[in-house]
């Protein structure tokens, strides 16, 4: 059998690339910790391990042993008991669930004498496995529909378990997995409607407060993105550019029309206005439709009254269905109300402390604004705020463009994985840590709403670093024996 | 590359690596944002750091159903230290003038710095150092002040009380715990939390919500000012005043009535469902439960072997004896097992297991009326026997018994009746699988269970259940769920309160029932009871056979018998005959309830009650609370 010399090097050796990027963000990583829980009246109990840095030592040394066993286990035995993973997953998801003490108001903790541990955390490579394993079986097509009711619930299940033990951010980073469906196939235009959806939920909640006639502001910014977004999909779908003119101009002349009729001190209800705006878009479809008998714009009629529909009911669903306090922690996270512990204070001093870092940062262990200061999550959600202060701008792109590079590298690696199964996993691992560091830094930086899920491999935490270390490795080990098949 | 190039949706990959590339070009330039084109950050951090000043609301206060201030709060002050600004520090000085020494010192700056007993701890902000201080040492302190860098003081309430009654009723409020810090956010180290009593069960309304103050500071600890001019401070939202259903009057009486005994007292409106007077005997002067010496009080109430922190009202169970055959009559009659005019004989005792229950010397055979009024047990017995053993109507003993159980749910026996009081009891009533199980068998019958249809054997009820009860008949046939809060300033009371509970017996049962008791006052067994020719009261006394000592006296009743205005309940503790101890106290309770004052023809009832003591020598952990551990015992 002839192998170029490429697959020759490649054969059987780990990559090391990416062994090297990990051990490299578990060194800066545990520096950070240092930094942000050092503490001078504390500084001597380095080696007590009730030390943060200390214990997360411990952490470390433990996921280097895991990582190196992981290695040792054949490929076979993932792809055999990915379903059974699975399941057991589920199981103790549940019984979390149901004997988990509250700890911060969720109950995802599972106490084993002095251990506790977060199930949900090590889900996210049980779910990659299994979608792994389901994209594998013989002769599967995402697009049956069997295929995807199946698929979809394969996410759904742990992420509504997740989010009855009220950790609603691991269960958006089980949602990342959309990533992985995406590349095997799922319609762009489906991906195009769940982000609408996404879209509709947080300006009509969001700006639900401003009544403006018979719609709220939220609602009427809403109506006007439904008419982009149908344009922007017939566009993409119809490809008439004509078509998109209307489309675009018709509800423009109907808001110039309400516009000049106001000057006739006649009260103008823009709701009412933007809803007859819509209204035209969709005599317009139908209309193209009866003309040409295209399936195509009745599916565009269906987008927009679908997002109407279900605009009005995220509404009735906020206001009517939720408890007040999930309301309120859907009102905090989208900036509509302070948390009196102050989600919005804490992004605010994260970005004092990460401002303050300038060009070159203050200097290792010599920020002044982190280290459990004002920011209670200084050494886990909000880590990088330390980095940044300390390390500066420069120490703070470093680490984002390593970053960059683990993501790039792995999907490298994604595609080079000969069998479906390695694919798939692969994907699941880069949809899993690009969705991390999104949500993280994002946050920290001020530009998404306070999400708590912790920045891979920097946070402390013994359950999210094991968590990672599995989902890593055990793709590093399917892809070191991807030619054995 | 070969097999993947096959695969259509290769391409893909191009989008989702843009996508980490577009994310990571948008974040460095959020970075190149703030670190490089902000230099306004830079200068907050290295001139200015926020000082975040909690502002406590006042606790609401606590009013009785007449307007009496019971509850209100009074100034202490709290010694806040941050260890970052402390510096050159005079710790002998400071010792002295708070007046603790060295090692009380190191103790408490120990527990302060300790992570486990404060997680919230940090070095650069304000920590509880030292909690109530009298405003004496406040004013030591505050002159003292600027000798000590790091040291602030922070203003808060303590509890005050104007009566010295309803100790575990009011309840106290304490430093919260670890528990409540980890599972409500809105807590931190030093808050203050009700712990039992209406302050726990009321906690979200009486604490309000905190407010805040953020202040600028310079990098030796000045303050410069408001940070945004106070824009992004919140004012401290005061909690919410309760007035209660109790008439504190009357409860100090019952408390009075109650001294050196074990019982309780339950007074409920039958019309509205408020607790006009809730005793749990003995009780305790709320007040030793603020302040420096709440620790050593509140282990010597603990310790009390006659556990004085037993909210026995709501939380004492009892077998409530013949005061649940009025409850028997109604079920017997509604499901049509016995009519106005059913007569059983009664040969003092119950014929067919030989006289046992036994009973007393009166008239027979009887009816329902007068076998309420003589208390028979005879009759209660054959009623029940007549009911399980009915085959025509059920198909088994298990159907009947599970009927006969799910009437005495709708009256609220058995299950918790929602008392905004905390750690209710459900008593218990069994169902027909609980007999299942202990007598081994399916086929059993009423004479193998036959004690409780006369309140004995397995039944257990809590004080409130039985007044509870009493307001049922009172109002013929519904109730409203007993509480203590008649009103909460500024929010209406939970629906729960504010609903009738029907228990699906007619009105003119109820009518018969009441008919009964009215004779059991007037001619019967309670006649203790009677204040004709002023007011028509209709009771029930019972005595509840207690295993572990003697009986326990009871009494039940409401008045007037048309149109009643208070149903009550008492229950004396090893009390022996219901006449002889719970009868006198709930006259003695009633005319105080209508009159405002006992007359003097009663003055020697009152001495000879407010005389009585009985309080058991030996008074062991198990029999501080009867426990459905009364099968277990006979066998």
């Amino acid at each position: 059998m002839y192998l170029n010399r490429e697959e020759i090097s490649d054969r059987g050796h780990v990559d090391r690339l990416t062994v090297w990027m990990y051990v490299i963000f578990l060194i800066l990583g545990w520096l950070s910790v240092y930094a942000a829980s050092y503490d001078i009246e504390n500084a001597a109990g380095l080696f007590d391990l009730s030390d943060r840095s200390t214990m997360q030592l411990v952490w470390i040394g433990t996921s280097l042993v895991l990582a190196f066993a992981l290695l040792k286990i054949d490929t076979g035995f993932y792809e055999t008991y990915a379903f059974v993973f699975y399941l057991a997953g589920i199981f103790l998801l549940i019984v979390t669930y149901l004997v988990a003490p509250e700890i911060n108001g969720s109950r995802s903790w599972l106490v084993v004498g002095p251990v506790r541990l977060q199930p949900a955390e090590f889900m996210k490579f049980i779910i990659a496995l299994a979608l792994a394993k389901v994209f594998s079986l013989y002769d599967f097509r995402l697009m049956k529909r069997k295929n995807l009711l199946f698929t979809f619930s394969i996410i759904l299940l742990p992420a509504i378990l997740v989010v009855l033990q009220s950790e609603t951010g691991t269960a958006l980073v089980y949602a990342s997995f959309l990533l992985v469906l995406f590349r095997e196939g799922l319609p762009g235009g489906i991906l195009f409607v769940l982000v609408a959806a996404i879209v509709y939920f947080v300006l009509g909640i969001k700006f639900s407060d401003t009544q403006m006639g018979m719609f709220s502001l939220g609602e009427f910014i809403t109506l006007i993105l439904i008419i982009l977004f149908t344009a922007v999909l017939v566009g993409n779908y119809v490809k008439r550019k004509k078509v998109v003119r209307v489309i675009l101009g018709a509800p423009a002349s109907v808001f110039l029309t309400a516009y000049l009729i106001s000057f006739f001190g006649v009260k103008i209800d823009w709701g009412l206005v933007a809803l007859i705006a819509l209204g035209t878009v969709i005599l317009y479809l139908l209309y193209l439709f009866f003309m040409y008998g295209k399936r195509v714009y009745i599916y565009m009629v269906a987008f927009a009254i679908g997002s109407f529909v279900f605009l009005e009911s995220t509404e009735y669903v906020f206001n009517d269905v939720l408890q007040p306090h999930q309301r309120i922690r859907i009102e905090v996270a989208l900036g509509m109300k302070q948390d009196f512990r102050g989600a919005g204070y804490h992004v605010g001093q994260s970005k004092i402390a990460i401002g303050s870092g300038g060009f070159l940062g203050k200097g290792f262990l010599k920020g002044t604004q982190t280290k459990l200061k004002y920011v209670p999550e200084q050494d886990t959600d909000f880590i990088f705020c330390t980095i940044a202060e300390e390390a500066g701008f420069v120490g703070a792109s470093i680490v984002l463009i390593l970053y960059l590079c683990f993501i790039l590298r792995l999907i490298y690696l994604a595609e080079r994985q000969t069998s479906t199964f390695g694919r798939v996993y692969g994907y699941g691992v880069v949809s899993v840590f690009l969705f991390h560091l999104i949500i993280n830094i994002g946050m920290v930086i001020g530009i998404m709403p306070v999400i708590g899920i912790p920045l891979p491999f920097f946070s402390y935490g013994g359950s999210s670093l094991w968590g990672f270390t599995l989902l890593l490795f055990i793709f590093l080990r399917l892809d070191k024996s991807r030619r054995n098949k | 590359m070969g097999y993947n190039s096959e695969n259509p949706y290769a391409k893909r990959k191009h989008i989702i690596a843009l996508i980490a590339v577009l994310v990571m070009v948008v974040y460095i330039s959020r970075l190149f944002y703030l670190q490089i084109l902000s230099p306004q950050y830079r200068e907050f951090a290295d001139s200015n750091a926020f000082l975040r000043k909690t502002l406590y609301p006042a606790r609401g206060a606590i009013y009785d159903r007449n307007g009496n201030l019971l509850v209100y709060n009074q100034a202490t002050y709290d010694v806040m230290m941050v260890v970052r600004e402390m510096g050159e520090f005079d710790t002998l000085d400071f010792c002295n003038t708070l007046n603790i020494d060295k090692s009380t010192y190191l103790m408490l700056e120990a527990d302060m710095k300790d992570r486990r007993k404060n997680p919230g701890y940090s070095s650069y902000t304000p920590q509880l150092f030292m909690s109530q201080l009298t405003v004496e040492q406040y004013g030591l302190l505050q002159e003292k002040l600027y000798k000590f860098p790091g040291i602030y003081v922070q203003n808060r309430t303590r509890r005050q009380y104007k009566y010295p009654n309803m100790g575990v009723i009011l309840g106290y409020i304490a430093e919260v715990d670890k528990n409540a810090l980890e599972s409500d956010p809105y807590y931190v180290r030093g808050d203050y939390i009700g712990k039992s009593g209406i302050e726990s069960s009321h906690e979200k309304d009486l604490r309000g919500e905190k407010g805040v103050e953020i202040w600028l500071r310079d990098a030796r600890g000045r303050l410069q000012g408001r940070y945004k001019d106070g824009a992004e401070d919140k004012a401290p939202v005061s909690g919410r005043d309760l007035t209660l259903g109790i008439d504190i009057d009357l409860q100090a009486y019952g408390e009075y009535l109650m001294q050196n005994k074990i019982g309780s007292i339950v007074m409920i409106e039958p019309k509205t469902g408020e607790i006009v007077c809730i005793v749990s005997s003995p009780s305790y002067d709320p007040a030793i439960l603020t302040g420096k010496d709440f620790g050593r009080n509140y282990l010597d109430l603990e310790r009390n072997p006659y556990k004085p922190l037993i909210n026995r009202a709501v939380a004492g169970m009892y077998p409530p004896g013949s005061t649940f055959k009025p409850s028997q009559g109604a079920v017997f009659m509604k499901e049509g097992i016995i009519t106005l005019e059913t007569r059983y004989s009664c040969f003092h005792g119950y014929p067919p297991l030989g006289g046992r229950p036994a009973c007393h010397g009166h008239a027979s055979p009887l009816s329902i009326v007068p076998a309420l009024a003589t208390s028979c047990n005879s009759f209660f017995c054959y009623g029940l026997s007549a009911m399980l053993g009915n085959r025509e109507k059920y198909a088994d003993v298990n159907e009947a018994f599970d009927v006969w159980k799910s009437y005495l749910s709708k009256m609220g026996y058995g299950e918790k009746l929602g008392v905004d009081l905390p750690s209710e009891k459900k008593g218990f009533i069994p169902n027909s699988k609980f007999y299942n199980k202990v007598l081994k068998r399916t086929n059993w019958n009423a004479h193998n269970i036959i004690s409780i249809a006369i309140g004995q054997g397995e039944i257990l009820a809590t004080p409130l259940q039985i007044a509870n009860f009493a307001a049922i008949v009172a109002n013929r046939g519904y109730y409203y769920v007993p509480h203590v809060v008649r009103e909460r300033k500024g929010a209406p009371l939970d629906t729960l309160y504010t609903r009738k509970h029907y228990t699906g017996i007619e009105h003119s049962i109820f009518e018969i029932i009441a008919q009964g008791m009215a004779n059991a006052v007037t001619g019967g067994t309670c006649r203790t009871a009677n204040l004709l020719p002023e007011i028509e009261v209709c009771g029930k006394t019972g005595t509840s056979q207690n295993p572990h000592g003697d009986d326990h006296s009871l009494f039940m009743g409401f008045a007037p018998k048309d149109n009643p205005r208070v149903a009550i309940a008492v229950i004396v503790e090893n009390g022996r005959f219901g006449a002889s101890n719970a009868v006198p106290i709930g006259r003695l309770m009633l005319q105080k309830f209508f009159n405002d004052s006992i007359p003097e023809t009663d003055k020697w009832l009152e001495n000879r009650i407010v005389n009585t003591t009985i309080l058991p020598h030996i008074y062991s952990r198990e029999l501080s609370i009867v426990d459905n551990d009364s099968l277990q015992n006979k066998k």
